[in-house]
């Protein structure tokens, strides 16, 4: 192979691209050595097995993330403001769609909701660590490193350009030659056995660590959310682990799952793809669901209206979510009474949804709402989102699909529901919990200036795109008729607007880091919630004394009786897991197997691949049972984080 | 984390962590109750699509399946067994069943390559049709967990032997008994639905 056909050529924009990433590792390596970092970091970051730790990784990957996809998003807007605009060419706006929504959805949504679970979820309930802590680094590593791999293509072999949803038979091996579609599946896969794994870490460490008295319906709602997600991530991740094994079989050693050739069938991959993607979208708005919950609660000062409702709300919507998967492929001719069947299934959804925007609204009724930047997202969201849910309805209806299908009506609704749903409870959550993460406040001025942005940005660009869609204008395409300009112009300067709020948000990080008022008691908000009960920072034990929960908002109840989470009186030994570098490890060698795998060097792979079996083979021989931290350490910690 | 023992009850049950590999695992089976039921769907939709290949019915053959059945179904047994002398807190009745039940798992992998070598003689390959792709495909991941099933069983025995039983060794073997009896509910329904459907139609 030639070096020319090893990296991509040819494309300014993508030797920008190499330049700045040489930049960037250039420097971070530079930093690192400098200030004699690299112990620091390996013991602290790459060996941690502590779920804050792995949280607040997550989160700033997936904020990583968030800006790669957002570049995407600006280059594409860019060049669909103006007919005849040459910005992209057709081939590099392909690339472009694809990585833009596969980054999206699998590097950037999921991931930072499982970031603001690991942080939280464990404090919620009461619990000194999930339930493993080792497997949970794993997840965390095979994330990062499927990312990572699926990031370098644009620099190294060519990006995948058959969209997020890869249908075949253009995905396959005769109509997507080259290691651009390999990428794809083997990013995805690498970071999905890491998603599966923390979907059944979450069900363990819910359902056997509660503390004392916390019956399942005495849960935080985030948490509750939380495990309904993790069900979901259990029963459908198999089913996309399938679906790309068959692809990269199909492409990589010619067997005839989806090519016409051996009478194999493309559309089921549509079919196997839709089973799991469908649940994906569940599992990307459910924990925000569970964010908005917290969040409103607790700046409307009350209690969640209709709890149980909510819980319940959930449990249905994700079983209904197993049950709809062909509202994506209306017109592909399944015929009329299974369109019908899925059309009433999704229509259904609509119900329970409406039951806790409903929920919320109660809540909100004749309380005394706090302005804070964390309510605003919540507040914002609730009309945003049912902008999203009434024309997702829309689209459900099976005949009207034959007009919305694969317009901008559609790109317009999954924006409202992602961006409304996920990302402004992305936002809200981070800029919630972010004291307890880090010690202090974001900035509440600038906070509210990037959501102004962000919030008016994000309609103006995705209100006037219903109307372009209904005019016609197809999804997936790299040009636009004069026509559809004016509102394809509005569209690209709220992008711009978005793009400004999040840029916004990000000097807030910095700013606030510099200049914000410390943290004192780790009851930032006068929280309701468990995780408001441990000290700022929060000991990696989290809990000196694990409180026994008799009420829902169980922390109010203890600010109510005065009690703590700190009683020197009935201080234990508490015992915990040591940090292990084989997390980071097996997933960098399982880095490099899929790496053989996408340029199809099989000696590679294969090496890989026993590395390992080597490594699991170490694990399972690894006895170390952690260690206990004593009395007096406990008792000197809580007293200088609690400042006694 | 906590490392409180229970005093009574299975071994495997008495520490808390120990209970939850266990709940984990079982979990863990659910997931792969689905992906092996995503194989099935896949092999149901593409069945009869054989291009030029040979037919299902031509090359199956009631013997060998019968042998590999009868092989897999007894080691399930033996590996119940071997749960039963851990209980009775027998590393060496544990010991001896387990290896007993690897060999009947290496037997029936040694039919399942044979087979799948004298398929490919006959033209059926994973390359030439979406039938056979199929086939290959589910046969071949169960037969992989299998593989797996081996490799991992044998560092236990090698744990056992080193540890002899405490609440980790046991929770490990008793949980590597899940898995093996699950494979074997798996190949009751390879055999049901893919060789005696494949040999009748
Ligand atoms: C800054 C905000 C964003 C802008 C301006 C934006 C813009 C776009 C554009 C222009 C397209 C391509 C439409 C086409 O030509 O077919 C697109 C597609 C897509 N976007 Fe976004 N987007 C944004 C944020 C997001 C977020 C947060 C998500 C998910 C959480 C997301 C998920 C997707 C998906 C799944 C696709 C479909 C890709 C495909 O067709 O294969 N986007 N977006
Ligand atoms: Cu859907």
């Amino acid at each position: 192979m030639q070096l020319d056909e090893f990296f991509v050529t040819g494309e300014p924009l993508i030797y920008a691209g190499m330049v700045s990433i040489a930049l960037v590792t250039a420097a971070t390596i530079f930093i690192l050595t400098y200030f004699k970092k690299w112990g620091w970091l390996w013991r602290e970051w790459l060996t941690t097995v502590d779920h804050k730790k792995i949280g607040i990784m997550y989160i700033l990957s997936a904020l990583a993330m968030l800006f790669r996809g957002g570049v995407d998003a600006l280059m594409m807007r860019t060049q669909l403001a103006f007919p005849d605009m040459n910005f992209l060419n057709s081939q590099h706006y392909n690339e472009i769609f694809t990585t833009h929504g596969t980054v999206m959805i699998i590097f950037m949504a999921m991931p930072f909701l499982i970031g603001l679970m690991n942080v939280i979820v464990p404090l919620q309930i009461g619990a000194r660590d999930v339930a493993f802590p080792a497997l949970n680094a794993l997840s965390f590593w095979s994330f990062l490193f499927g990312a990572m791999l699926f990031n370098i293509s644009f620099v190294i072999g060519g990006s995948p350009d058959a969209g997020w949803t890869s249908y075949t038979p253009l995905a396959g091996a005769a109509m997507s030659p080259g290691p651009g579609q390999n990428f794809y599946l083997l990013g995805l896969q690498l970071s999905g056995i890491g998603t599966l794994a923390t979907g059944i870490n979450f069900m363990v460490t819910i359902i056997k660590m509660r503390a004392p008295g916390m019956k399942m319906f005495k849960m935080p709602i985030f948490t509750w959310s939380t495990l309904v997600t993790a069900f979901i991530i259990v029963f459908a991740f198999p089913i996309l682990t399938v679906a790309l094994a068959l692809m990269t079989i199909d492409r990589i050693f010619g067997s005839q799952f989806f090519t016409l050739t051996g009478e194999g069938l493309p559309m089921m991959w549509a079919n196997l793809f839709w089973m799991w993607g469908h649940p994906e979208v569940y599992i990307v708005i459910l924990p925000a669901f569970g964010i908005f919950s917290e969040v409103i609660a607790t700046f409307a000062r009350k209690q969640l209206f209709g709890y149980k409702a909510m819980v319940w709300s959930m449990i249905l919507i994700a079983g209904l979510s197993f049950l709809v998967w062909v509202h994506h492929f209306f017109t592909m001719g399944a015929g009329a009474f299974v369109n019908s069947v899925f059309s009433v299934s999704t229509m259904l959804i609509a119900v329970p949804t409406g039951v806790k925007i409903f929920n919320w609204l109660a809540t909100l009724y004749k309380s005394k709402i706090q302005f804070t930047v964390a309510n605003l997202w919540a507040l914002a969201f609730i009309p945003s989102f049912v902008i999203g849910g009434v024309t997702g309805v829309m689209l459900g209806m099976a005949a009207a699909d034959y007009q919305f299908h694969n317009s901008y009506f559609l790109v317009a609704h999954f924006h409202y529901v992602l961006i409304a749903g996920t990302v402004f409870a992305c936002f809200a959550g981070l800029v919630y919990w972010y004291p307890k993460m880090f010690g202090h406040k974001l900035n509440e001025k600038i906070g509210k200036l990037s959501f102004w942005f962000f919030l008016i940005g994000f309609h103006v660009c995705f209100f006037p795109q219903y109307f372009v869609g209904l005019d016609g204008m197809p999804r997936r395409v790299f040009s636009i008729i004069p026509e559809w300009m004016p509102l394809n112009v509005i569209s690209t300067v709220g992008a711009f607007g978005m793009g400004i709020g999040f840029v916004i948000f990000v000097y807030n990080i910095y700013y606030s880091f510099r200049y914000s008022e410390r943290e004192k008691t780790g009851d930032s908000w006068d929280g309701r919630t468990l995780e408001w009960a441990t000290p700022t920072p929060v000991p990696f034990y989290n809990f000196a004394t694990v409180p026994h929960v008799e009420d829902h908002d169980a922390f109010l109840d203890m600010k109510k009786k005065g009690q703590t989470t700190f009683d020197e009186e009935k201080l234990e030994p508490i015992h915990m897991p040591s940090s292990t570098g084989q997390p980071f490890i097996m997933m960098g060698i399982m880095f490099i197997a899929s790496f053989g795998l996408v340029f199809e060097w099989l000696w590679m792979a294969i090496a890989g691949l026993v590395g390992v079996l080597i490594m699991m083979g170490i694990r399972s021989f690894d006895y170390d049972d952690g260690f206990h931290v004593e009395v007096d350490e406990i008792k000197r910690t809580e007293r200088s984080a609690r400042r006694l | 984390m906590s490392s409180h023992e229970l005093k009574s009850g299975p071994l495997e049950y008495r520490t808390e962590q120990g209970q939850m590999n266990i709940l984990g695992f079982w979990i863990f089976l659910g997931a792969e109750i689905v992906l092996f039921s995503t194989l099935f769907a896949t092999y149901a939709v593409l069945f009869g699509r054989t291009a030029d290949a040979p037919l299902p019915g031509e090359l199956f053959e009631p013997g060998t399946v019968l042998i590999m059945t009868f092989l897999l179904l007894t080691s399930s047994f033996t590996c119940g067994i071997s749960i039963h002398e851990m209980r009775r807190g027998s590393v060496k009745g544990l010991t001896t069943w387990l290896i007993i039940t690897l060999l009947l798992g290496l037997g029936f992998l040694g039919f399942e390559i044979y087979e799948f070598i004298h398929y490919e003689h006959e033209g059926a390959t994973l390359q030439s049709s979406a039938f056979w792709s199929s086939f290959f495909v589910l046969a071949g991941t169960h037969g992989l967990h299998v593989t797996l099933g081996i490799g991992w069983a044998i560092l236990l025995l090698l744990q056992l032997a080193k540890r002899g039983l405490t609440p980790v060794t046991s929770r490990k073997v008793f949980i590597i008994s899940l898995y093996w009896h699950f494979l074997d509910v798996v190949w009751i329904f390879i055999f049901t639905s893919v060789y005696l459907i494949g040999m009748v139609v």
